[in-house]
């Protein structure tokens, strides 16, 4: 983990929603060619609050209101982007990004290949995502599978306040286009799936302690959110949460990476794991089928083949539609995350 | 009465005569120059009727008339004859088999060539695939198209695209791409960029009529009013997609100005074949984008003179030669007769002229050649393959470079 700051770290106690508004800010005053838009987040401040602020610091020809059209939001902004502004754009809610879908992947994904660097568009589209809220079936969705297919995007999901901020800046910053996805389970605290359990917050929490100044992290840099010999756990976002306390439960000594770029994949860091545990779980809350971790299965099967003792499993959600009612049968809670582990561990 | 669904047909279809009656055409000079500064809700007749310049004795008639000086015309008829020996030769080319795909913008060369010549050589064209003109407006020369056609080891985009897929940002021309109506709305959100950096640059964004039924069309237009973006949105009404006539993109009983009118966008309705008015309306649009009146929309009444493309054959879906019909005419023809008028051009001048330029291109494309001409030339780039996909090659595309070097 690489700490660049220009500032002494004066922490202050951030929730995810404060950490990314944080990030915002920095990178609007540090940058003159940052512009913030989309729906609501001009003189409202966003649906999460994310951008509360930011226009009346800044002013309208930097953040601003948008028409509710996806393909509108991102169009634009890939022809700012090259023009030479450096567009931050959000997409209310991940399970409405789908009419943006052309302009993402035939235009902002390969215009630098197809143009051999002629043009470039330095997007970040930050989205929130996953479920766990009781969204139903358009506010709950996990499409990080989607991106990742597409060469020449990268996939960034943060999952505490400390890593959205110096992630954001560092996608922000970027010179590729970023896919920024929020998991709005955790913006005002950690949840590791006990929803009968009193809600959680991120004060005091360790990874709420965030500068308060500019600092980013490295892309492309799993961390590892838990040290553990027994097995090795993949996840990102609130699945972070839900396998740590899956360990607790299973008092299995589980690794749990936390991955934080899911492409490009911090590729180092998982095989150095499997290969000191021999076993391996793949956790996201997206569906099974087709899903992310059908690519990491296939990637720690490829380069971990002679250290595995046990077969590769993965705890996802069904392949289904996310239901209302039915919240918590769909969404990965730790006892079946638990459960996985124990079956790798003992065998099928 | 039973419900019937209504399926549009164009007026004729192979071996029946050509209509056109349907074009609501206006006689040359009679449509008036609004200001600049007009309220778009003032301007409704300007998206049913049609601005004409020159008449059909090849005189320049009223307001928008004077607008191009001797010089500019001589320009525009260099540039549009220079496109069509361009696009004469390479169109052979491809069916020799020496490039693998092409696209012409025969008959409709006024339109990209004029509007260049009115804009400033750094405002940023987001072109479809027949606006070419531009290019050559801004004295790209054709040895670099010829390149790209080519695939070939001076291919600026290093064979990843398909040939006349061009991207020049120094020259103010976007990157294309096959997928339609996306850059329509992409130099709506440079345009946006040019007003928030309090910069003097103006885009320009190209469609063709059957893209305008494209979600992003719509999009374009709605950002483009909203912000009241410093942007041309020209749609190129040639009347045909591929196959289809202009009806089924939702021509019929309107225009595609009118759509325009809707969104609260200035919008004309212009004689696309008219180099004088092609300028004059280009014009007026980019002096309204650029003292921030905001977006202006153009439909340019056209026809598509050849094929879609080189893979596509017109004699199975409209009748032969129907462009001879075509009542707005040759725009080479018609701005060539207008300089004959004035006295300052001859046909003697005209056919020498015309060999020149076919000359200097098969000059040009035969030096393409030696640089390594054929159809689908890979060996030219195949290292660079993973290049480019990101600003620095990340791992996993080292990894599969090292595959392909091992032949895995």
């Amino acid at each position: 983990m690489t700490l660049a700051s220009d500032t002494p770290h004066s922490l202050a106690s951030m929730t995810m929603v404060q950490a990314i508004r944080s990030a915002l800010d920095v990178m609007l005053e540090r940058d003159p060619n940052v512009v913030l838009y989309g729906q609501d987040v001009g003189y409202f401040g966003g649906v999460f609050r994310c951008t509360d602020g930011l226009q009346k610091k800044y002013g309208k020809q930097r953040v601003f209101d948008a028409p509710i059209s996806e393909s509108g939001i991102v169009g634009t902004a890939i022809g700012m982007g090259a023009y030479g502004l450096r567009p931050v754009i959000e997409i209310q809610f991940a399970d409405y990004f789908y009419p943006a879908m052309d302009q993402i992947v035939s235009e902002l994904s390969r215009l630098r290949y197809r143009s051999a660097g002629d043009f470039t568009a330095p997007v970040t589209i930050r989205m929130p995502a996953g479920g766990g809220i009781y969204g139903g079936q358009t506010h709950s969705q996990s499409p990080e599978a989607i991106f990742v297919h597409v060469a020449g995007l990268r996939t960034v999901m943060p999952s505490n306040p400390y890593d959205a901020k110096g992630l954001l800046i560092a996608s922000i910053e970027s010179d590729d286009p970023v896919i920024f996805i929020e998991p709005k389970r955790l913006y005002n605290g950690p949840f590791d799936g006990y929803h009968d359990r009193p809600i959680q917050s991120w004060r005091d929490h360790e990874d709420a302690h965030v500068p308060e100044g500019y600092f980013n992290l490295e892309l492309d840099q799993a961390a590892i959110a838990k040290a553990g010999n027994d097995l090795t756990v993949l996840a990102y976002g609130t699945m972070v949460h839900v396998a740590k306390a899956a360990a607790e439960l299973s008092g299995v000594d589980a690794e749990v990476i936390d991955l934080r770029s899911l492409w490009p994949v911090d590729l180092d860091t998982i095989t150095d794991s499997v290969k000191k545990t021999g076993r391996c779980v793949v956790v996201h809350e997206a569906t099974r089928t087709g899903g992310y971790g059908a690519e990491l299965t296939a990637l720690v099967q490829e380069h971990c083949f002679y250290s595995l003792e046990a077969p590769i499993l993965r705890v996802t959600g069904w392949d289904t539609p996310y239901p209302h009612a039915q919240e918590w049968d769909y969404f990965p809670v730790p006892a079946r995350v638990a459960a996985a582990y124990k079956t790798v561990m003992e065998g099928l | 009465m039973p419900l019937t669904l209504h399926v549009p047909e164009p007026p004729a279809r192979p071996g029946q005569p050509s209509d056109f009656s349907y074009l609501r055409l206006q006689p040359a000079g009679q449509a008036l120059k609004p200001p600049i500064d007009a309220n778009p809700q003032d301007l409704r007749d300007f998206a049913y009727g049609l601005i004409r310049v020159l008449d059909d004795n090849g005189e320049a008639k009223g307001e928008w008339g004077a607008d191009m000086t001797l010089a500019q015309k001589h320009r525009a008829l260099h540039l549009m004859m220079l496109t069509r020996a361009f696009d004469t030769r390479m169109f052979h080319a491809q069916r020799q088999k020496k490039i693998s795909f092409y696209i012409q913008a025969t008959g409709e060369e006024a339109i990209a060539t004029c509007q260049a010549l009115a804009l400033n050589d750094d405002d940023m064209c987001f072109p479809s695939y027949r606006q070419h003109s531009v290019l050559l407006a801004r004295d790209v020369p054709l040895l670099d198209l010829m390149c790209q056609l080519y695939s070939n080891a001076c291919d600026p985009l290093k064979g990843r695209q398909l040939p006349a897929l061009y991207s020049r940002n120094d020259k103010g021309y976007y990157s294309l791409s096959g997928n339609l109506a996306t850059r329509f709305l992409i130099g709506v959100g440079w345009a946006m960029a040019s007003a928030i950096k309090g910069d003097t640059r103006i885009a320009s964004s190209w469609i063709g009529d059957g893209a305008t039924a494209e979600g992003d069309f719509q999009t374009a237009l709605t950002f483009a009013h909203v912000y009241k973006a410093p942007v041309l949105l020209n749609v190129v009404n040639n009347q045909w997609a591929i196959s289809t006539f202009q009806t089924i993109a939702g021509g019929e009983n309107t225009t595609f100005a009118a759509r325009g009118m809707g969104t609260g966008i200035a919008s004309l309705r212009v004689d696309g074949n008219d180099a004088l008015a092609c300028y004059a309306v280009s014009k007026w649009a980019a002096d309204r984008a650029r003292t921030n009146q905001g977006p202006t929309l153009i439909e340019w009444v056209t026809y598509r003179a050849g094929p879609h493309s080189s893979s596509d054959d017109p004699s199975k879906y409209r009748p032969d030669n129907e462009w001879q019909s075509f009542p707005l005419g040759d725009p080479i023809v018609r701005l060539k007769n207008h300089l004959i008028t004035l006295g300052e051009w001859s046909e003697e001048q005209h056919d020498e002229a015309q060999k020149k330029l076919m000359e200097q291109v098969i000059t040009a494309q035969k030096t393409a050649e030696q640089a390594g001409g054929s159809s689908v030339n890979a060996a030219a780039h195949s290292h660079s393959i993973f290049e480019d996909v990101y600003a620095v090659m990340p791992q996993h595309l080292q990894r599969q470079r090292q595959q392909f070097e091992e032949g895995l």
